[in-house]
């Protein structure tokens, strides 16, 4: 098994890819499974986004492939490398701390420099220099991590970790702290970053928006499983569970009757009228389920009045509460079978805003619905305000 | 190349975090030799006073002492010293509570008021530290000799006059060789025990709740003792305690400040080991001291409701 | 009617802090005296401890009074050795403490805790019970001095190293490994510069409680005289001036080591941030 280690950093292209494999993973404290079984491929190169709610464990995991915990089973892949117990300063991993755990003691440079000198690399002064050029912290070189702003500090902590060209880097909440105008500039350098130097990123954040615009495939991750991965225009299109239409993004979550297939369509039968979803967006064939649609996939226009979609329109709805947010228009429509459904409309300018009390009916394009298993809570993953 | 998936390594060492096993045997390593020497010159020592408290009183340090059991000893040594023992508690009593009153005004102070001298202040309260107690003690008999203008002043104010009054110095005038300037001593000298651990404690308040309290309650001194003061309760507590105990014990302020009539117990025991070499009578006096200021801690601990303190 | 309303205020708001400047000022007036009475010539009366005469003799001729020079020499060697193993020890302990979880924490905290908490007569006298019962009673002196002084430092310089350590955040020691750094070089490129300044700061403390000890010092010591001890006996015939010379220069090279870490450390941020 030792000779694994010496291979880890020399091997990177002798067999090809060099994908991040987690099987079967799992971190078990005393009576808690704060990662269940986990299976997952980061593919080399890619930005990977693992998104979930606090607690999750996303922190946890990173910490196992990072090394700086052991898992109770499962292993850790380095494409043919195993690096399951590897110790942490012999894996090709970096990580941006959460907190970003700066030595207080050295001033910027040296932090920077500290990985490179204690792999023995001599005369690293040029790649400093060019990593503080990268990160535009040039001159601020001499300064000690406690004199810098939280950003500054943050772009050291991703300096110090790049500097070692690892394999994967490994990001955990690195915008947490800052404020948002600093946040979304940091996560366009961050993605600059990453496709200029080409490594492969995971990155942990419980910010969706962070994940959609940064990541190129979303990992959704709930109570130590994994729910969900993909594309994030395919997770938000297209989610398979009631946690994952929740917590990305909003859905309406609506009881259907399932009737049965129809060439490539799902027939489904909601509170008297019959939807049609396509196949490959239903994820249950029988039996009860949940029609779900996006606010803003939903149409709305007073009663009786047409509406633009193929699709049957229900009727029976009133207005109880509108929302103006400038772009668009938030509508909460109480429906004859009780419950609210959530409407975003675009201010197209088009149409008046209709006001509470209104009776509405509201449709929606048929390949826009997806059907999910009525075993699940329609409420998992609703983040409380 | 391959691994057993989904089986845990087969030798533990080769694991990445901290491994639990090894590390175990580390710490105790690691604390052997100071609880060794704890144990042998700190623990063992008080079971050696205990046992010689218990000795025949007849030994001497020549002869050597037999173990007899002789709890007749104790009773001996309150007996014959039990004014110098009720002294010490009174004194280091009196002290500690000047301590508390001068100490918290500066603590406060210090926490609330010092703003950016903040760190030179608390520098300045343990500076005196590093000039010798005993020539700082010396120099109290300089500022309270009887031709001196402390004592020209305190007569002025007709100090003296109630100071006699209330029994703590004689008829004379002096200040000098009273229990006055003995208890003056023990506040001076342990003073910055009492103000660290109230800065410590006071510096904990958020300024914003001293800041409401001054909107809900009538008068500041109000606000400062329904909110201030029982915030600070742990500082008091660890104060008075960290003054009391070395001032019960103390016999150089009364040596250097005292007379004959202001003997501590302190003197009493030191002069039985050193001079009389009555090893039985001072064990006896050492662990009776011990054992009142135990009494009197827990006591207190107790009432004021801060038994996690310690 | 209002300048006395502003000057009411301006009392209350600087009230306390006038009342804490006035504390910190009479715990300074006894030094002051040792620093005038360093140049005092009390050739006239020896006995009386009152400033007669002003002169440099002192200071000229520190060592003139007979046993003093050696009393120094002994408190400083003692000091050192006192100093440099209980901050060694100390140092372990505290690591061990904060680091490791073992059988036994509890306990090891409160044997550390009671030294603070005691008397020192009480710690004195069980020491020298513990050396009469063991038969050193003839032989107390430079080593038994030691064992004390090391004893009693101990407890200090563990609380201090801890608690430096407890305020260490150990992501660093993480990030450490993860950049590459093995555990050796963890603790000697990041714990242990962090932790540094904290076993300066106990070393320091070890070093004023050993050369100021004088109460266990004086059951310990037998024949051996240390400069505490020396200016207790003198104080019996009469105190030489010159021992105000040496309480003098103790305060000023302390005051001078604290100062100029805090203007070099200063300084440094200062030339940082520029
Ligand atoms: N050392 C530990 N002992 C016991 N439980 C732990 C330990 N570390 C983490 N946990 C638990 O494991 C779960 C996952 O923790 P983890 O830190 O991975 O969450 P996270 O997804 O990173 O959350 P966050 O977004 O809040 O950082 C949590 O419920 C946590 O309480
Ligand atoms: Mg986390």
């Amino acid at each position: 098994m030792s000779q694994l280690h010496e291979s880890t950093t020399t091997d990177r292209s002798a067999s090809g890819s060099r994908d991040l494999r987690l099987s079967g993973l799992t971190k078990e404290y005393a009576a808690f499974t704060a990662v269940k079984s986990l299976d997952l491929v980061v593919p080399q190169g890619s930005f990977f986004a693992l998104l979930g709610p606090s607690g999750c464990g996303k922190t946890t995991t990173l910490r196992m492939v990072a090394g700086l915990e052991t898992p109770t089973s499962g292993t850790i892949h380095l494409g043919d490398t195993e690096i399951t117990y590897a110790k942490p300063y012999k894996r090709p991993v970096n990580t941006v701390f959460q907190n970003y755990a700066l030595f207080p003691h050295l001033n910027i440079s040296k932090n920077v420099a500290f990985g490179l000198e204690r792999r023995g690399v001599k005369n690293v002064g040029q790649q400093v220099a060019d990593m503080l050029e990268l990160v535009e912290l040039t001159s601020q070189a001499h300064k000690k991590p406690a004199q810098m702003s939280g950003g500054q500090q943050q772009r050291v902590a991703l300096a110090r970790a790049l500097i070692n060209q690892p394999e994967v880097l490994l990001l955990d909440e690195p915008l947490g702290a800052l404020d948002l105008k600093l946040r979304r500039g940091m996560q366009l350098e961050l993605k600059r970053i990453q496709t200029e130097v080409g490594l492969t990123f995971v990155h942990v954040t419980h910010d969706q928006e962070e994940a959609m615009t940064m990541a190129d495939t979303i990992a959704v991750m709930n109570q130590g499983v994994i729910e969900q991965m993909g594309a994030p225009n395919d997770l938000y299109e297209n989610p398979t569970t009631t946690f994952v239409a929740n917590f990305l993004g909003q859905s309406n979550l609506i009881e259907a009757e399932i009737q049965g297939r129809e060439g490539g369509q799902v027939k489904v039968r909601v509170q008297g009228a019959v939807a049609s979803i396509p196949a490959e967006r239903a994820h249950s064939e029988s039996g009860k389920g949940w029609l779900g649609i996006r606010p803003e996939k939903v149409l709305i226009a007073e009663a009786g009045q047409p509406i633009d979609a193929p699709g049957d329109v229900i009727t029976g709805g009133f207005i109880t509460d509108v929302s103006f947010v400038g772009v668009s228009t938030q509508y909460m429509v109480k429906m004859p079978w009780g419950q609210e459904l959530m409407v975003f409309e675009q201010n197209t300018g088009a149409r008046r805003m209709l006001p509470v009390g209104t009776k509405v009916d509201v449709s929606w394009r048929p390949e826009y619905a997806f059907l999910l298993d009525a075993s699940q809570d329609a409420k998992a993953g609703i983040e409380e305000d | 190349m391959t691994s057993t998936a989904g089986i845990a390594p087969a030798n533990p060492h080769d694991t990445a975090a901290p491994a639990p096993r090894g590390r175990k045997l580390t710490g105790y390593w690691l604390i052997l030799p100071a609880a060794l020497w704890l144990g042998v010159f700190f623990v063992i020592p008080f079971y050696s006073l205990v046992s010689s408290s218990l000795f025949d009183p007849n030994g001497s340090v020549l002869t050597g002492y037999d173990m007899t059991w002789h709890f007749a000893n104790y009773f001996d040594a309150i007996n014959d010293y039990k004014a110098q023992l009720w002294r010490s508690i009174w004194y280091a009593g009196i002290a500690t509570l000047a301590c508390l009153v001068i100490g918290y005004v500066l603590a406060y102070a210090i926490a609330f008021k010092a703003g950016r001298w903040k760190n030179l202040m608390l520098v300045l309260v343990i500076a005196p530290f590093f000039t010798s107690f005993l020539l700082r003690t010396l120099s109290w008999k300089l500022i309270l000799a009887d031709d001196g203008w402390v004592v020209g002043f305190a007569q002025t104010i007709h100090l003296t006059n109630l100071l006699n009054f209330i029994g703590l110095t004689g008829t004379d005038d002096r200040l000098l060789a009273t229990p006055f300037a003995v208890i003056a001593g023990l506040t001076y000298n342990f003073l910055p025990f009492m103000v660290l651990p109230l800065y410590a404690s006071l510096e904990k308040i958020d300024v914003r709740l001293i800041e409401a309290s001054s909107d809900l309650y009538a008068s500041p001194i109000r606000g400062f003792f329904k909110v201030t003061f029982p915030l600070s309760l742990p500082g008091v507590v660890a104060g008075t305690l960290l003054t009391f105990i070395p001032a019960a014990g103390d016999y150089i302020n009364a040596t250097l400040l005292g007379n004959t009539n202001t003997k501590m117990v302190g003197n009493v025991i030191q002069s039985l080991f050193t001079t009389q070499g009555d090893y039985a009578a001072a064990g006896a006096l050492s662990v009776t001291l011990m054992a009142i200021i135990v009494g009197l801690v827990l006591v207190y601990v107790r009432t004021s409701g801060t038994e996690d303190l310690v | 009617m209002s300048t006395l309303a502003r000057l009411r205020r301006w009392i209350g708001k600087h009230l306390v802090l006038g009342l804490g400047l006035l504390v910190l000022v009479y715990t300074f007036v006894p030094i002051a005296v040792v620093v005038l009475m360093s140049f005092n010539n009390n050739s006239k009366s020896k006995n009386v401890y009152k400033f007669q005469d002003f002169t440099w003799n002192n200071w000229l001729h520190p060592f003139k009074p007979g046993g003093m020079k050696d009393s120094v020499i002994l408190s400083i060697e003692i000091a050192l050795l006192a100093t440099l193993v209980a901050t060694i020890l100390g140092t372990l302990a505290a690591f061990a403490l904060s680091r490791h979880k073992f059988v036994g924490r509890r306990a090891a905290n409160l044997i550390i805790f009671l030294p603070m908490a005691s008397p020192e007569i009480v710690m004195g006298s069980s020491l020298l019970a513990l050396f009469v019962s063991r038969g050193f009673g003839g032989q107390l002196g430079f080593v038994t001095i030691l064992i004390a002084h090391v004893m009693f430092c101990l407890s200090f310089v563990i609380v201090t190293v801890k608690a430096r350590l407890s305020g260490l955040d150990d992501n660093l020691e993480q990030a450490a490994m993860d950049l590459y750094a093995n555990e050796v070089q963890t603790f000697w490129r990041v714990t242990f510069p962090l932790v540094l300044p904290g076993i300066i700061g106990a070393a320091l403390l070890s070093f004023s409680l050993s050369f100021d000890d004088f109460i266990i010092t004086n059951l310990n010591a037998g024949q051996e005289v240390t400069f505490p001890m020396f200016v207790y006996g003198a104080n019996q015939r009469g105190v030489p001036m010159q021992v105000n010379v040496i309480g003098t220069a103790m305060f000023v090279i302390a005051i001078a080591i604290v100062l100029g870490n805090e203007i070099f450390r200063r300084r440094q941020e200062k030339a940082l941030a520029a």
